[in-house]
């Protein structure tokens, strides 16, 4: 990696980092609803994204809600997204970044299709799609990951293990020693690095992204890490979570460890740093101003885009 | 005009679509290598490819889901479940995804698919190989619904299926895939969604039914002709819904006796009623009646034909009204 690149990943885990802290500002204040933070995740998204191309896909949930930004998508429209707002439907097309998908594992198939579709079509496009420890208990992932690699489809599954579903421990959810062992069942290289080493997670990212688009097909990464924040912005962890363990994970987060190696290389300054940061802070600043300014949606909206081309009675309530 | 069977025609229709537009797909179980276990993807494989006519895992969920990858990778996937049971799988993401994504982008991608499968009972088969499941396809926001009774409908409507911005969800009455027999017209035949067909006119009584059930009504038109003149309506379009046809015939006999093999309670007989309540009750005679399937499991094929509306319950229902 040259020196322009590392400190452009870095920017952008600082913007994902910025994005998720201030959010959780917004949530306290009321002007935004609730939130799935990805406080400590920063490390898996912008590492593992930072091995695509601007033409492949990116299949997020919900807690990778701000993966857009690192497309250049603005940040009042993912605002808008948790504020309720219809204009936060964005256009995946515009982004190749498919709409934030809330119920669990259900877009892992979605990814598979996709990159199925382009190969089909002799387009050269690589699917990700992200999905949590808990994802990899539900059917839709065995059926989209088992899809992908029967198609051999270029696809690229990120398991974001952060040990938690909810409450749930990742003990609770599988018997399996790691989850990337279950890529063994589908016949598909499985890699297991550190999520809060960014540079682990890229350089795993960049091996499967290589594989998928020369025709190897799918890969399963699991990045594992340990949720240092609370579910969401509804859930209160103390009651199931060692604090004291939370607090030691904190200690040694992604994005300072980052920064970190890069000041140890020489690379970041004090000045550098500071300018990053007041650039992602303006950028939310702007974003939510942008954001509140917006009129309030339409209700008409209501009845739009339910179909192309819609039934006579759809407004028969 | 050739004379085909339904299953034919959906084969027909398929075939025509494929070669009319390459970025129409055929994926599902079986549908490849035996083209189809009803034979209704037949020659698919061998005339357009492996690429456009696709074996894929034992997988419901996985094939609609992949569909949706595949639509916005600019594919019109047209995705077969093996049979009505074996689709429930894949209402996960019909429910969650299909019937969303479109609206869920502000309506700026669609989702042109096509699911299409057999449906209903009287085939003597094991258990889960009988179901009518129309009423959770239509009952979902996003999704459209057609249900053929003859074979150039069922041609003309997979195609209009094909074509439609819209998922479309084709049941397809294995009763009559190689009974019901008919003038199909070659080349490309589209029946528009949102129309219902007079199967037969009449003036006494108004019988509205879909699928399997339109050749019993017919036969219960058929025995009364003597006592009462029945009009048939097949539906065709469960959604979008031909409103006004329905009304019309309603209207014109004031009667009404509504068939269908799917369970009783909220099937779309209810929605038929809830209709002719709310807009036709003037002209009404006698209460609007229902001839359904009972709201019990499918019951095993030695006695499923205690199950399935009969001739015989439709005639009776008549009777009650006249
Ligand atoms: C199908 C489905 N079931 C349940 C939920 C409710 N739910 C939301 S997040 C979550 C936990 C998911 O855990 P995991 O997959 O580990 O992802 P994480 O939240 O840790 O990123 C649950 C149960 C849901 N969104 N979808
Ligand atoms: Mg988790």
């Amino acid at each position: 990696m040259t020196e322009s690149e590392l400190l452009e990943l870095y920017r952008r885990m600082v913007l994902l980092r910025t994005y998720d802290e201030r959010s959780v500002v917004y949530h306290r204040q009321g002007r935004i609803g609730t939130y799935a933070m990805f406080w400590n995740h920063e490390a898996i998204q912008a590492g593992a994204t930072f091995a695509l191309g601007d033409d492949d896909w990116i299949f997020p949930s919900y807690r990778e809600s701000a993966i857009g930004l690192l497309r250049g998508m603005p940040a009042e429209m993912i605002l808008q997204w948790w504020r309720g707002h219809p204009s936060g439907w964005w256009n995946p097309a515009d982004w190749n970044v498919a709409s934030i998908a809330v119920p669990i594992a259900t877009h892992v198939p979605h990814a598979a299709g996709l990159a199925w579709g382009k190969k089909l079509r002799g387009e050269h496009v690589v699917a990700m799609a992200f999905f949590g420890d808990g994802a990899t208990s539900e059917g839709a992932f065995h059926e989209g990951v088992n899809f992908a690699a029967v198609m051999n489809a270029p696809a690229v599954f990120v398991c974001n293990n952060n040990q938690w579903a909810i409450s749930t421990p990742i003990e609770a959810q599988t018997r399996a020693e790691t989850l990337a062992d279950k890529a063994v069942g589908y016949g598909i290289p499985g890699v297991r690095v550190d999520g809060l080493d960014v540079l682990a997670v890229y350089e795993a990212a960049r091996e499967a992204v290589d594989r998928a688009r020369a025709g190897g097909g799918p890969t399963l990464i699991e990045a594992v890490h340990y949720r240092a924040a609370p579910h969401g912005t509804a859930d209160d962890p103390r009651a199931y979570i060692d604090l004291a363990r939370v607090e030691a994970e904190r200690a040694h987060e992604c994005v300072g460890r980052f920064e970190g190696v890069l000041r140890e290389a020489g690379l970041l300054t004090d000045e550098l740093v500071a300018s990053m940061r007041k650039d992602a802070e303006d950028l939310m600043r702007a974003g939510i101003t942008t954001a509140e300014a917006e009129a309030p949606p339409d209700p008409e909206l209501v009845f739009a885009h339910a179909y192309v081309d819609p039934p006579p009675n759809l407004r028969n309530g | 005009m050739a004379e085909l069977t339904l299953v034919e025609a959906v084969n027909d229709a398929l075939h025509t679509e494929l070669a009319r537009d390459e970025n129409v797909l055929v994926l599902g179980e079986d549908v490849g290598r035996a083209g189809g276990v009803f034979r209704a993807t037949a020659g698919l494989l061998d005339r357009f490819g492996a690429d456009r006519c696709v074996d894929t895992p034992l997988a419901e969920a996985g094939i609609l889901g992949a569909a949706v990858g595949l639509c916005m990778a600019g594919w019109r996937p047209v995705c077969e479940m093996q049979y009505d049971a074996f689709s429930y799988p894949c209402l996960d993401q019909l429910i969650t995804h299909v019937g969303r994504y479109h609206w869920r982008t502000g309506g700026r991608m669609q989702f042109p698919i096509t699911i299409r499968m057999p449906y209903g009972g009287g085939v003597r088969a094991p258990e889960l190989h009988d179901d009518s499941p129309e009423t959770y396809y239509v009952h979902t926001p996003g999704i459209k619904v057609a249900i053929p009774s003859t074979p150039a409908d069922a041609k003309g409507l997979l195609a209009a299926a094909i074509r439609d911005p819209d998922p479309v969800v084709i049941f397809e009455p294995k009763f009559v895939y190689r009974t019901a027999r008919g003038e199909v017209p070659e080349g490309e035949h589209v029946v528009p969604l949102g129309r219902a067909r007079i199967a037969r006119e009449g003036s006494d009584v108004t019988l509205l039914a879909y699928g399997a059930m339109v050749p019993v009504c017919e036969r219960a038109a058929e025995e009364l002709a003597g006592d009462a003149s029945c009009e048939v309506v097949d539906i065709r379009s469960l959604r979008p819904l031909d409103e006004e046809a329905i009304l019309a015939s309603v209207a014109k006999t004031g009667r009404v006796v509504i068939v269908h093999e799917a369970p009783r309670t909220v099937g779309f007989g209810a929605e038929l009623a809830a209709l002719i309540a709310e807009q036709a009750i003037f002209d009404l005679q006698g209460p609007v009646l229902r001839v359904t399937g009972f709201d019990v499991p499918y019951p095993y094929w030695t006695i499923e034909d205690s199950y399935v509306p009969s001739v015989a319950r439709v005639t009776q229902a008549v009777r009650k009204l006249l």
